[in-house]
């Protein structure tokens, strides 16, 4: 099976145009979809795999949203979409006014500048073979900074907003010389050395120890706050969300259900999908071993065929028989600064 | 030696020879386990706890410098046995393992029934068709279909990978498996259902088991006790109510201040420093260069001090 997104493009709905109004927003993704075709040894057609179907969100200059969800919800889809590494299949993604999908060569080089991008497993992100002054003088180079002497600059600005100092000890260093946590802070120097309006963080510290991972998350909060940077961090795991963003958005089979302010959101979840999550989430307590936990049955749906009405209906302990698994729940508000897609709200 | 100790250890020690010099990965550790206990064993990484299963479980590689202590099983000296022995009587008959990303090390080629049924074919002298049967029983047992006996492991999903990998420790009712870092690699839902899965298993099956493990959150789903490891050796052993509200010793109550919280309002903190490197640990407390709460006298190795039931290894308690 393999996937070739491009030619499946012309088979769904054509762009509207309509849509492409300019909100003021850095960045503006509208009714988001990605499909991969899969096919049956190389040619056969086997359906589409709904990565990401029917996303839409904005958001401003400065501002920190979480996208929560566990593995094959599409938040990696979506994340690779808003970094233009996927082409989207219908919907936009729209950047300071400039539609992703529109953009070539310089141009692209251009966005991609102003977008950085934090892996999650940092020992594999960042070239073994390069030292710390070759990996953060790459992008540069690259983006026409040609005196050595300003890259240089640059490059020790930036070690030293990552406090990575005394800047001098570790530009010679390889990789494999720094902690797990000195290695996050390198690809995050990366992400941050061509001062980019936007960062995408992909579980940037769930390898990485308990007692790092706080330094890196109150390090990452710092430079959004310092920088007026706009942060899309990406994670499964809902505890440490509260400390660095002020939206969550939870994703359940390639769709959004439910969004709002974290604290809204935490200490009171709308839809069960939600709830399942927060209760699935351990705070340490000793009490914890003594009681079972509640988790839906079952397991996250195939995106080749997602259920039919609410995609969560098959595993729901609140399913309203005979309108969930046949109608789509559309989304509404019924706490103000908190959407949820869910028919027990309607 | 009380009836219900299952495992003692004494001055456990495992040092490797690197090029670099000796990595005291394991240094002089002691503890109890009674049967049908759990215990986690917490601390960031590389501070050995990985080792310290290998070494109780005597799966050694081969740059091993020293290896020495005792290791005490139902009140039998194990570290006497020869390696032939050893791997007859105990490993996987008396305690098993799961170890680190288990899900991953499925072999691909055989199916995952196979793997399960193995364990009683080599240990037991079991017949294939009964020890397939068993193994059938265990899949039910830890939530997976009993056809799935017949599947490969990249036929499964993460969460049911996991739950062969502790089939396979499971099949042969061992006293006592060492789960190491099992859910870190798995999503929050199936965490929590493989954490009610072992409970479960504690529950009817009487097994004790020694949860190795750097996510503290979670750990508290299993945990009756607690052992801090730090720098290759346990600077705390608690139980869990004192542990996950009033942990005794700094390094401890660092280690939980660290943790992000879900409920409630305290903001996490960080521990400044570095671990110290194995090979050359400092003398004295190694905790002492990152202790807020250092002192004088703690440029000496602390004792362990008994406090109500519990031990610390810290000079303010002395």
């Amino acid at each position: 099976m393999t996937i070739e997104q491009d030619k499946i493009q012309d088979q769904l709905v054509a762009p509207d145009n309509n849509n492409k109004v300019s909100t003021g927003a850095l960045l503006s993704v509208q009714d988001l979809r990605v499909h991969f075709e899969l096919r049956k040894f190389g040619f056969g057609h086997a359906g589409y795999v709904r990565a990401v179907d029917g996303v839409s969100f904005e958001l401003k200059h400065g501002a920190s949203i979480a996208i929560v969800g566990e593995s094959g919800c599409g938040k990696t889809s979506l994340m690779k979409t808003i970094l233009a590494l996927y082409k989207p299949t219908a919907g936009h993604v729209i950047f300071d006014g400039k539609d992703l999908s529109t953009l070539k060569g310089a141009d692209l080089k251009a966005y991609r500048s102003e977008v950085g991008f934090v892996q999650q497993d940092p020992y594999g992100a960042l070239p073994p073979f390069m030292t710390v002054q070759r990996i953060l003088e790459e992008p540069l180079t690259i983006n026409g900074v040609k005196d050595k002497e300003e890259r240089l600059e640059r490059i020790s600005k930036v070690l030293e907003e990552v406090k990575m100092t005394p800047v001098n000890e570790f530009l010679p260093k390889f990789p494999h010389q720094l902690s797990g946590g000195q290695q996050q802070r390198i690809v995050i120097a990366r992400a941050m050395i061509l001062n980019p309006k936007l960062l995408v963080a992909d579980e940037p510290v769930s390898m990485l120890d308990a007692s790092v991972r706080v330094e890196i998350l109150k390090l990452l909060r710092g430079l959004q706050e310092k920088h007026n940077l706009a942060v899309i961090y990406v994670t499964h795991d809902l505890s440490t969300v509260r400390y660095f963003s002020e939206r969550i958005f939870v994703m359940y089979a390639g769709q959004v259900i439910e969004k709002g302010q974290v604290d809204l959101l935490v200490n009171n979840p709308l839809h069960p999908y939600t709830y399942a999550l927060l209760q699935g989430t351990s705070d340490p307590d000793a009490h914890n071993a003594t009681v079972m936990k509640e988790v839906p049955p079952g397991e996250p749906p195939s995106l080749v065929n997602p259920p039919s009405g609410c995609r969560f209906h098959p595993r729901c302990p609140k399913i309203i028989k005979g309108l969930c698994e046949v109608k789509i729940p559309p989304e509404v508000e019924p706490v103000p600064g908190q959407l949820t897609s869910c028919w027990l709200y309607e | 030696m009380a009836d219900t100790t299952l495992l003692q250890l004494d001055n456990l020690k495992l040092h490797f020879k690197t090029g670099r010099g000796t990595v005291q990965a394991v240094d002089g550790v002691n503890f109890t386990l009674n049967s049908n206990e759990a215990i986690v064993v917490v601390g960031e990484s590389g501070c050995g706890k990985s080792s310290l299963a290998k070494a109780i479980l005597r799966l050694l590689p081969r740059n091993v410098q020293e290896y020495s202590g005792k290791v005490y099983l139902h009140g039998k000296e194990l570290m006497g046995l020869s390696e032939e022995e050893f791997r007859q009587q105990i490993r996987w008959i008396k305690m098993a393992m799961v170890p680190q990303a288990a899900m991953n090390a499925l072999n691909p080629v055989l199916k995952v029934g196979e793997q399960v049924a193995e364990p009683m074919m080599v240990h037991f002298g079991v017949k294939k068709e009964e020890a397939l049967a068993q193994a059938q029983k265990m899949f039910q047992h830890v939530g997976v279909p009993a056809d799935f006996i017949n599947r490969y492991a990249f036929e499964l999903s993460g969460g049911m990978r996991q739950r062969v990998a502790l089939a396979m420790s499971l099949v042969t009712t061992p006293d006592l498996i060492i789960l190491d870092e099992p859910t870190s690699a798995l999503d929050v839902l199936t965490q929590a259902n493989i954490f009610n899965l072992l409970k479960r298993i504690k529950q009817q099956m009487a097994t004790s088991f020694i949860l190795i493990t750097h996510d503290i959150a979670t750990s508290s789903e299993l945990a009756d006790r607690a052992a801090v490891m730090y720098a290759g050796q346990i600077v705390e052993v608690s139980d869990a109510k004192t542990f996950f509200s009033q942990p005794h010793h700094p390094y401890s109550a660092k280690l939980m201040a660290s943790v992000p919280k879900l409920r409630g309002n305290a903001i996490p903190e960080f521990i400044t420093g570095q671990p110290p490197s194995l090979i050359n640990p400092p003398t004295g407390c190694r905790f002492a260069a990152r202790c807020p709460k250092r002192f004088a006298r703690c440029v000496e190795e602390p004792p362990m001090v008994q406090l109500d039931g519990n031990l610390v290894k810290c000079w303010l308690y002395v």
